[in-house]
């Protein structure tokens, strides 16, 4: 018997708030849970800046790993298993690729991969590809597993079945982060019959379908994830500190670029400011480590990277209102030009943010079929795509609904706008 | 609004933008030649695809900055743009468009939607060498079944295309 198919003397399990426990029965999943890579996740918040809004959203991208893997193995252990559609012989390579899935981000990594133009993907190819633990452990089942995980996580994988398990419009991510999110902000949607669903889960040559007896689970699912998106991924409050960290970010990258003398050099940054950094550089970085640069940056001499980080690290946050681009978009231009006039960066101070800033979405039908949608299998084995058979998914799937707010310091405002009247013309500006 | 305006920008010099999916293949080629643009893409159904870059174009149809018409077309809702003229004032107060970008975009709105997403899903694959990328392109699109000479008329286009790209530093 091979590394392959090497399975622990005892299985191992990993107590779960979301799905009780996982499971690990093979020993290359357990091995890879050891590496240092895998482990670096826990030190990488799922949520981001969430914390500072919703105080439990503390779970890590360690968590949510976890979490794929143990959905994946149930869809495949015990649903696909047995079934014609289903190639056994997939089994250890998508069970890899839902674990190693996120393993490429990086600490409060949307930020981070705006500020440095950089994406997570890439980085997540290059450890399972590079000299690194993970590679070492998934070349034990042979030369080329790497590049099968790798693949599968790319969507470049000829079995699109094993894609559409870890990526598609219902797949294991998603069903993992939902739940998980909802859970530990502590809010009341995001949750659904996880359970029902994968019961009526079903393999299809091109994706993973659902019997249309489970419409109604799917449904829920998609609600979920609509309510999500509005409630804790688009919240206001949590736009505002991811807000003030993109900003830290450009601040400390312009700053080094002008031959700035930091008091504390940022060893850690210095690579990505040149753009010569390697995967270690990467690997190296974590929120622990990001923290304590904007820990220390707020004392730094410069008045604006102090004051960020001081806005972040203690959270005083900006402030914002609605915004409406439609009809307010020379108030930008307006506003910009009174905030330098009273001597507040804007470029730092002012900020537009809008839902398409946000990397996350609801679910479409799929037009022009760019994204394959969320098919039912009908009892005559048609595959029909579910708005068209749910009322509920056609009201809310599709439909536009953006959403601007203009971010300021309005407590910086406030308090000077006694001395300063340009503070309070542009409070009154701001306040319409 | 920078990267609304880019949008705005890049369908002015169009004119006019006919489906959805050939949008998104241009400002995918576009910025692999260095164009500015910031939407993040990923490797979709039909190629390179970006979600950002699909809610940044809706949030400028409910501006009001573009123009979206569809047009039935039995099996899928094809989609068109232009530019309002609302838009056009928009754009007014928006940096100019990056050099080139105007020849750029006529080479490519000449070109079918399935050649561009010929051209873009080689592209996503620049990393690898020719003979990869052409592996992978049959791995990813095995259903549209691309031709040898479509595959050499697609490398024709993208050495074209860097003629004329930004250098990079």
């Amino acid at each position: 018997m091979g590394y392959k198919n090497e399975k622990l003397a005892e299985e191992k399990v990993f107590k779960d708030p979301v799905h009780r426990y996982i499971h690990v029965r093979d020993k290359v999943v357990w091995d890879v849970i050891g590496t240092r890579e895998f482990q670096r996740l826990r030190r990488i918040r799922q949520l981001g800046t969430t914390y500072l809004v919703f105080h439990g959203a503390e779970h890590s991208r360690f968590q949510h790993s976890l979490g794929v893997y143990e959905i994946v193995r149930r869809i495949v252990d015990d649903g696909f298993s047995g079934r014609p559609e289903w190639d056994e012989d997939e089994r250890l390579i998508t069970l890899l690729a839902a674990l190693l899935h996120d393993l490429g981000h990086g600490p409060f990594s949307h930020a981070f991969e705006n500020v440095f133009d950089l994406d997570h993907e890439n980085f997540t190819q290059a450890i399972i590809l590079g000299d690194t633990e993970v590679n070492a452990v998934l070349r034990q089942v042979s030369s080329e597993f790497p590049q099968k995980v790798a693949d599968v996580i790319g969507k470049t994988y000829p079995d699109k079945l094993v894609v559409s398990l870890i990526s598609s419009q219902i797949d294991a991510d998603r069903m993992d982060y939902l739940q998980r999110d909802a859970y530990y902000t502590g809010v009341s949607y995001g949750h659904f019959d996880m359970e029902r669903i994968l019961r009526v889960m079903r393999p299809s040559e091109e994706q993973a379908v659902v019997k249309s007896s489970g419409m109604h689970a799917v449904e829920d699912y998609i609600m979920s994830r609509y309510q999500m998106y509005w409630q804790v991924y688009f919240h206001p409050v949590s736009r505002s500190a991811e807000v003030i960290l993109t900003k830290i970010l450009h601040r400390a990258k312009k700053l080094y670029e002008t031959g700035y003398i930091f008091n504390q050099h940022p060893v850690h940054f210095q690579s990505f400011f040149d753009r010569t950094f390697l995967l270690e550089d990467y690997i190296a970085l974590d929120e622990g480590v990001m923290t304590t640069y904007f820990q220390m940056w707020t004392k730094e001499k410069d008045p604006i990277l102090a004051d960020l980080s001081s806005r972040f690290i203690n959270r005083r946050l900006f402030q914002y209102v609605e915004f409406n681009p439609a009809t307010e978009y020379t108030k930008t231009g307006e506003l910009s030009a009174l905030f330098e006039q009273a001597g507040i960066d804007p470029d730092y101070y002012l900020v537009v943010d809008s839902s398409s800033d946000l990397p996350y979405d609801f679910y479409r039908p799929g037009e022009e079929n760019e994204r394959l949608p969320i098919f039912l299998e009908m009892p005559t084995g048609e595959l029909r795509e579910i708005s068209r058979s749910s009322d509920i998914v056609d009201s809310i799937s599709g439909k536009r609904r953006t959403d601007h707010k203009l971010y300021f310091p309005e407590d910086l405002l406030e308090k000077g706008k006694d001395e300063n009247p340009l503070y309070r013309q542009i409070l009154h500006m701001l306040r319409g | 609004m920078q990267e609304h305006a880019k949008i705005v920008q890049f369908i002015s010099l169009a004119e006019e933008v006919t489906g959805r999916k050939k949008l998104q293949k241009m400002i995918y080629i576009a910025k692999k030649m260095h164009f500015p643009f910031a939407e993040k893409f990923e490797l979709h159904m039909y190629g390179p695809y970006s979600e950002e870059l699909t809610l940044r174009v809706e949030e400028l149809c409910e501006m009001g900055f573009l123009n979206e018409q569809f047009v039935d077309k039995g099996a899928y809702v094809q989609y068109k743009y232009n530019v309002s003229e609302e838009g056009g004032r928009f754009l007014q107060t928006a940096p100019e468009a990056a050099d080139r970008l105007d020849g750029f975009i006529g080479m490519m709105q000449v070109k079918s939607s399935r050649f561009l997403e010929l051209v873009s899903t080689l592209l996503y694959f620049d990393h690898l060498s020719k003979e990869e990328q052409i592996e992978k392109v049959h791995i990813v699109k095995n259903k549209l079944k691309f031709s040898e000479q479509e595959m050499d008329d697609a490398f024709d286009f993208i050495y074209q295309l860097e003629q004329q790209a930004i250098p990079t530093a």
